[in-house]
């Protein structure tokens, strides 16, 4: 299954399941699905400064009876801990996908730290925590995550690995 | 210092509510004072009052606003909020809601944790922020009888307004702040169908 085609797939799951809010800080590893939400006139996506304002994103879009899904990358995790009281306090669904970096085949060891961090962080701050590690499985992983998020009204995070992504490539 | 008495604003801000475009107006209020000040504006089912979540205010706001494009929605915070959460403004810019105004209530402090100056005391202008992210419709409000006129602006249009108040001391007010609590009743005053 190529990138391409398992995105698509997560674009139709979160769709089928209603969501109608997509908030981005950009990661390669979602391009394609930002890509798919801009192109979507019935998907409001919308470029976020940093990533806790799309926690505050989804809970008023919870609030208004609209479902979310967060995209970021594992180093925006740190950005996020103390906006999580926000879903968790409020018994709002929150769900994000977010793109691992600093775990496989890493050339920039800035990414590390947090990498090495994200799941023990969220699990930390009272974020129910998967993960997907095949192509062949993440639609399935996002899906029954979102499912969980939405209809038990706690917050969920997909982690989709760097061996999934594919470790960015640097070139002089 | 000078500055308007903060609970007269507020009222003002909040008075007859079910007199606004769409509906009653649905409200997001910053942490602190902001929350303190709407409740005693008297509480309703349209007001959600964040004790914490220090900088989400404005944000609450937009994904609101993006959910019920039909109501107008109004986020009343202070100034050390919307310092916090000061990317917002631009995120919010970016997307031109038509539905939601800010009002910024500054006293240039930061209140509940001992009066200590907040930015905005030390040269930043909060409206100019908002202007230079792209906000088409800002205002600085300093006098009382400016209010009125205010409140039927925020009511209407994608309006960022700082609304400069006293920085004293006023008597607490505590309202609700049991979290699920204010999501039920906001989601049910809405008619959100239940699970």
């Amino acid at each position: 299954m190529t990138e391409e085609s398992w995105q698509d797939g997560v674009y139709a799951a979160l769709k089928g399941l209603g969501v109608s809010q997509i908030g981005y800080v950009p990661d390669a590893g979602h391009a394609r699905l930002i890509e798919r939400a801009h192109a979507d006139n019935d998907m409001a996506a919308v470029v976020l400064t940093t990533e806790e304002e799309g926690i505050a994103l989804s809970a008023g879009a919870w609030l208004g009876g609209q479902r979310t899904a967060l995209l970021m990358q594992s180093s925006g995790v740190g950005n996020c801990i103390n906006m999580l009281s926000l879903p968790i306090n409020c018994r709002m669904g929150f769900f994000t996908i977010i793109t691992m970096r600093g775990e496989w085949g890493e050339f920039n060891p800035w990414q590390v730290p947090m990498g090495s961090a994200t799941e023990a962080v969220l699990k930390a701050a009272g974020v129910h925590v998967r993960r997907a590690e095949r192509a062949e499985e993440v639609v399935e992983v996002v899906s029954a995550s979102a499912r969980l998020a939405y209809d038990s009204a706690i917050p969920v995070a997909v982690l989709l690995s760097q061996r999934l992504i594919g470790a960015k490539v640097w070139v002089k | 210092m000078s500055g308007l008495d903060r609970r007269a604003v507020v009222a003002e801000l909040l008075r007859d509510t079910s007199d606004t475009p769409g509906g009653e107006l649905l409200v997001v209020t910053g942490l602190g004072s902001a929350t303190y000040d709407a409740g005693a504006a008297g509480d309703r089912d349209e007001n959600f009052y964040l004790w914490g979540a220090m900088g989400g205010a404005a944000m609450i706001g937009l994904g609101l606003a993006i959910a019920q494009p039909t109501r107008r929605v109004l986020v009343i915070t202070g100034d050390g909020e919307a310092l916090m959460g000061m990317g917002a403004l631009s995120t919010i810019a970016a997307r031109r809601q038509p539905n939601l105004a800010i009002a910024v209530l500054d006293n240039g402090q930061f209140g509940e944790t001992g009066h200590q100056a907040s930015h905005t005391a030390l040269g930043t202008d909060l409206a100019a922020v908002a202007k230079g992210c792209g906000w088409a419709a800002t205002a600085t409000v300093t006098a009382m009888a400016d209010v009125s006129a205010l409140r039927t602006r925020l009511r209407n249009e994608a309006l960022f307004a700082v609304i400069r108040i006293s920085p004293a001391e006023v008597p607490r007010f505590l309202p609700i702040r049991d979290g699920a609590r204010l999501t039920a009743r906001f989601r049910d005053a809405l008619g959100v169908p239940i699970g």
